[in-house]
């Protein structure tokens, strides 16, 4: 080990070696047979469960709990399964404190929840690691289906249309499917390329074709998916990134949280460069994921800074407090003047903003920070819209193209919320190409 | 505070908490670890007549159920009697009670079925100055095949013929400990006295099969592939030794007649109940076979606490207090009306109540569009499944309507005192008129 966390400058090695697969393991404990039956048994069977209300893909949770209970982790899969084929990423990033655990009857009442997240990894690796793919497609329609972008919401689309015996066609522009759950997901959420097995395993319903490398736009249009096949369903992400419009953004140093990020997950982790000084700029949870894993590349010092309060950060309380504890700096209510530096980032200016009548405003009061890796995480955009907008995103349906996920109207920005609107244009084409 | 000692047909401890004749009591080295623990008596592990001691099997002798957590609610065993020469047993005892002069001390017996057997027990135990003998008529397995054991427990005639016998043949006070494998357990209770028995103690062990295996489709426990009905004890059989020990407490032919209550005691609030359904002292097995001794502690702070708090005493005071309140359906209050009521500040929203009343009940629960959940008074007929559903302890409660008011499920006004003895619909008050 040539450098360390002092070492000056944006530099790789930081740790030693044994630190990086330590540092980037699961977050969470996996249960085991034992403490998922103990955890099951805090369920109490709600009628009309409120946490089930609260998952956007609408999960049995109290079924799946005391299937587990009673010993058949398997079947609580299925369970898990039918209404979210991704239900072991989901298992993995969903914010629950800020879903389903949020509502449970128990956190209600003392202040802890059924542990309804971790229970569903328990059920949904017990299945997984036995190879079984526990559905089967319907017989042939004859019908085709195109669909654009391998994320969550394409393959949840994709799965439910091959189930019910249509054929598929997934158009993926990166070299790997799976979306931002392999180039975006903080990789402590998903180690050991659960990203990559989900997808192999998902595939196993058969029918679905995935062409990487193509891209919408670029190698194919809309107009010819429209004519080649019966439907077509849009699941294409943010693939753009909102500019900082400060002074001084493309020295060099200053990057797209979201680049670094996928650039990170496709590496070996020793090998990625990482700054001394390092501020990332916004609040949701690209930049908690940003500013923690600068962490745990052995930057010295990282900062995290938000232009609002902390009750305004998108970012949940979880994730803020799993930020701290992982040794990030977060300053609230500050917002960036100019990157300064010469050729490269060397520190950035902010000021204390006020939240005022007229919205929010810079005061006078200015600080400026050492940094000499800035990394931009202040909202993802469309990068084009191949149909009519709806507001900043797209419309769910015109004609025979459908679009679901982080780039269509409705919903947060979540992968289980991409699953569920993924599933749900499904249906609905299933339904029109049935009628 | 509270005097725990107690003298049960004459035998002292300094506390009602007794091991019951199995494996705890089986040896010096056990009991003499009871007693430093604080038990206040054992009953000895059952003893056999002279000659080659029994054999007990060499795979799993248990088998268990259990609650969340692993929590064991119910053990089953088909172990036999104690597997140790008879005087080996003999002298332990002796020695023990030697030096453990404050503490019971009663040896458990169990031999064939034939005068000169028994006699020759007695006499032989007759010089380690134990205080007293219990009859064993109660294991259901392995002993019960050689005619002894529940074999003769499940025979009136044959318990009062033992029991008369031994009383002819020692001075010593006998206790007849009762198997819970019969129909009416008065009857053994009633046979128990009429042989001159000092006091009855019950339950021992209820046949039973824990589990069934379902990969090698044999019963748990297991031997060989093969299992058989063991005895079943703890926590989870406590409510059928209660009702047992409340029937022979309040059978006007054995009121009165000592009982040492057994069947799973796990705390002082377990043995308070049998006390106050009549039982002098307790005996306990299973929580010390789950826990280990040193459980009794929390048993006599417990006990001690809560006589304290309701100013009793001794243990004499407790003892048969609920007694009197024990009675038949036919006398209960059919003019008795309560209502279930949920207090809202403590509910948390869960629907249990309401998917038992609405599936299983009497559709007396309304569930409004932001989960509040109240009882409609004009359908709940008490029940109280709400209650014991319900995962927040007093959250329902069950209020008594006063007399003259109205309850609107019947249209009529709670009136006085009435029962199914006189009711009009009982066919017998309409055949009597
Ligand atoms: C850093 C980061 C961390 C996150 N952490 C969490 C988390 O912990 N929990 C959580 O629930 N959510 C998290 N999210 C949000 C979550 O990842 C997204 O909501 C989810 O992935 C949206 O799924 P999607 O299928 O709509 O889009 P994406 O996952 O973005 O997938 C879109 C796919 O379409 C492809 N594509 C785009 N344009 C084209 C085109 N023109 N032609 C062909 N293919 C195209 C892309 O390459 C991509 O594979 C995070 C997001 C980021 C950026
Ligand atoms: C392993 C085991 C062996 C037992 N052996 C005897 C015995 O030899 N003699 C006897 O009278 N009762 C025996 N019993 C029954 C107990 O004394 C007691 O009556 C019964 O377990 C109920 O009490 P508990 O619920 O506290 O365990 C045995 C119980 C167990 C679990
Ligand atoms: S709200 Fe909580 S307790 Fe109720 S069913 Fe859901 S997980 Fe179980
Ligand atoms: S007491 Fe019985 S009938 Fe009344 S509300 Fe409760 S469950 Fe329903
Ligand atoms: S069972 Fe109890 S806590 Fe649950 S809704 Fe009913 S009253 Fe409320």
């Amino acid at each position: 080990m040539s450098n360390s966390p002092l070492t000056p400058g944006v530099v790789a090695h930081r740790l030693a070696p044994a630190a990086y697969s330590q540092n980037f393991s699961d977050v969470q404990p996996v249960f085991d047979r034992h403490e998922a039956r103990v955890a099951a048994d805090r369920c109490y069977f709600c009628h009309d469960a409120p946490c089930m209300t609260a998952c956007p893909t609408t999960i049995d949770i109290p079924l799946f709990i005391r299937q587990i209970a009673t010993g058949t982790p398997e079947a609580a899969a299925k369970t898990i399964f039918s209404q979210n084929i991704l239900g072991g990423m989901c298992a993995r990033v969903c914010p629950t404190e800020q879903l389903c655990e949020e509502v449970c009857v128990r956190e209600v009442a003392e202040g802890k929840p059924v542990e309804i997240g971790r229970l569903q990894r328990f059920a949904t690796d017990t299945l997984m690691a036995t190879g079984v793919h526990p559905f089967v497609r319907a017989a042939a329609t004859g019908k085709k289906v195109a669909v654009v972008g391998a994320g969550p919401a394409g393959l949840a689309c994709a799965h439910r249309l091959a189930m019910k015996g249509h054929e598929v066609m997934i158009f993926e522009r990166r070299a790997k499917a799976g979306g931002l759950n392999e180039y975006g997901i903080a990789t402590y959420k998903t180690p050991n390329d659960f990203a990559a097995r989900e997808v192999a395993w998902l595939l196993q319903i058969g029918g679905i074709t995935v062409k990487t490398g193509v891209e919408l736009g670029r190698d194919i249009t809309l107009a010819g998916l429209e004519a080649d096949y019966d439907a077509v369903f849009l699941g294409i992400g943010l693939a753009g990134v909102n500019a900082l419009r400060a002074a001084g953004e493309d020295l060099d140093g200053v990057r797209n949280a979201v680049d670094f990020i996928a650039e990170l997950r496709q590496s070996d982790k020793a090998a990625v460069a990482i700054g001394r000084d390092v501020v990332v700029i916004g609040g949701g949870m690209t930049a908690v994921d940003a500013a923690v894993q600068s962490k745990l590349l052995g930057a010295q010092n990282v900062t995290m800074v938000y232009r609002r309060g902390k009750e305004k950060m998108s970012a949940s309380e979880y994730e803020q407090d799993h930020a701290t504890q992982s040794g990030v700096r977060i300053i609230y209510g500050a917002a960036p003047i100019r990157v300064l530096g010469t050729g490269k980032a060397e520190a950035v200016e902010f000021a204390y903003t006020v939240d005022g009548p007229k919205g929010l405003e810079m005061s006078s009061e200015t600080f400026t920070l050492k940094a000499d890796q800035v990394f931009k995480a202040i909202g993802q955009t469309l990068l084009a819209a191949p149909i009519a907008q709806d507001g900043a995103k797209l419309v769910t349906q015109a004609g025979k193209v459908w679009a679901g996920g982080d780039c269509a109207a409705g919903g947060e920005d979540l992968t289980v919320t991409a699953v569920a609107e993924g599933r749900d244009a499904a249906e609905a084409i299933h339904a029109t190409l049935m009628a | 505070m509270a005097d725990l000692t107690t003298n049960f047909i004459g035998i002292k401890s300094p506390n009602p908490f007794w091991l019951a004749s199995a494996p705890p009591t089986d040896k010096a080295y056990n009991v003499e670890r009871a007693y430093e623990a604080g038990w206040g008596g054992v009953v000895w592990k059952t003893l056999g007549s002279e000659g080659p001691p029994v054999v007990n099997v060499s795979g799993p002798r248990y088998g268990a159920i259990w609650g969340a957590d692993r929590r064991l609610l119910g053990l089953n065993n088909i172990e036999l009697i104690t597997d140790r020469p008879l005087q080996v047993n003999l002298d332990e005892i002796k020695m023990v009670k030697r030096k453990w002069r404050d503490r019971a001390l009663v040896i458990s017996l169990m031999v064939p079925c034939d005068e000169d057997s028994w006699k020759d027990i007695l006499s032989r135990i007759e010089d380690t100055e134990a205080d007293g003998v219990e009859l064993n008529f109660g294991c259901p397995h392995g002993m019960a095949e050689r005619g002894m054991g529940s074999a003769v427990g499940q025979v009136p005639e044959y318990i009062e013929m033992v029991t008369r016998w031994v009383k002819k043949h020692s001075r010593m006070p006998c206790i007849v400990k009762l198997t819970p494998n019969i129909s009416d357990i008065r009857k053994p209770a009633e046979a128990a006295h009429r042989g001159g028995a000092d006091a009855v103690s019950l339950i021992n062990t209820i046949n039973s099969i824990t589990s069934v295996n379902l990969d090698s489709f044999s019963p748990e426990p297991m031997i060989d592939g093969k299992g058989t009905h063991g005895g079943y004890c703890g926590p989870a059989v406590k409510p059928i030794a209660l009702n047992m020990v409340a029937e022979i407490a309040r059978n006007p032919v054995t009121r009165g007649l000592p009982i040492s209550g057994i069947g799973g005691v796990t705390t002082w609030r377990d043995a308070a109940e049998f006390m106050a359904l009549g039982a002098g002292n307790v005996q306990v097995c299973t929580a010390a076979m789950t826990y280990g001794f040193k459980v009794v502690q929390e048993m006599i702070s417990g006990l001690s606490q809560y006589m304290d708090e309701k100013g009793m005493n001794a243990t004499a005071d407790l003892v048969g207090r609920a007694v009197p309140n024990v009675t038949d359906w036919q006398f209960l209050n059919l003019n008795y009306v309560t209502k279930a009521k949920i207090n809202q500040d403590d509910c948390i929203k869960c629907g249990r109540c309401y998917a038992a009343c609405e599936d299983t009940s009497h559709q007396a629960i309304a569930m409004s569009a932001d989960r509040t959940f109240t009882v409609k008074d004009d359908e709940c007929v008490a029940c109280n499944l709400c209650v014991n559903v319900c995962p927040v302890e007093n959250c329902i409660t069950m209020v008594e309507l006063p007399k003259g008011t109205l309850d609107e499920r019947t249209g009529r006004k709670v009136a006085d005192y009435a029962n199914w003895t006189t009711h009009p619909n009982n066919p017998a008050v309409a055949a009597a008129e």
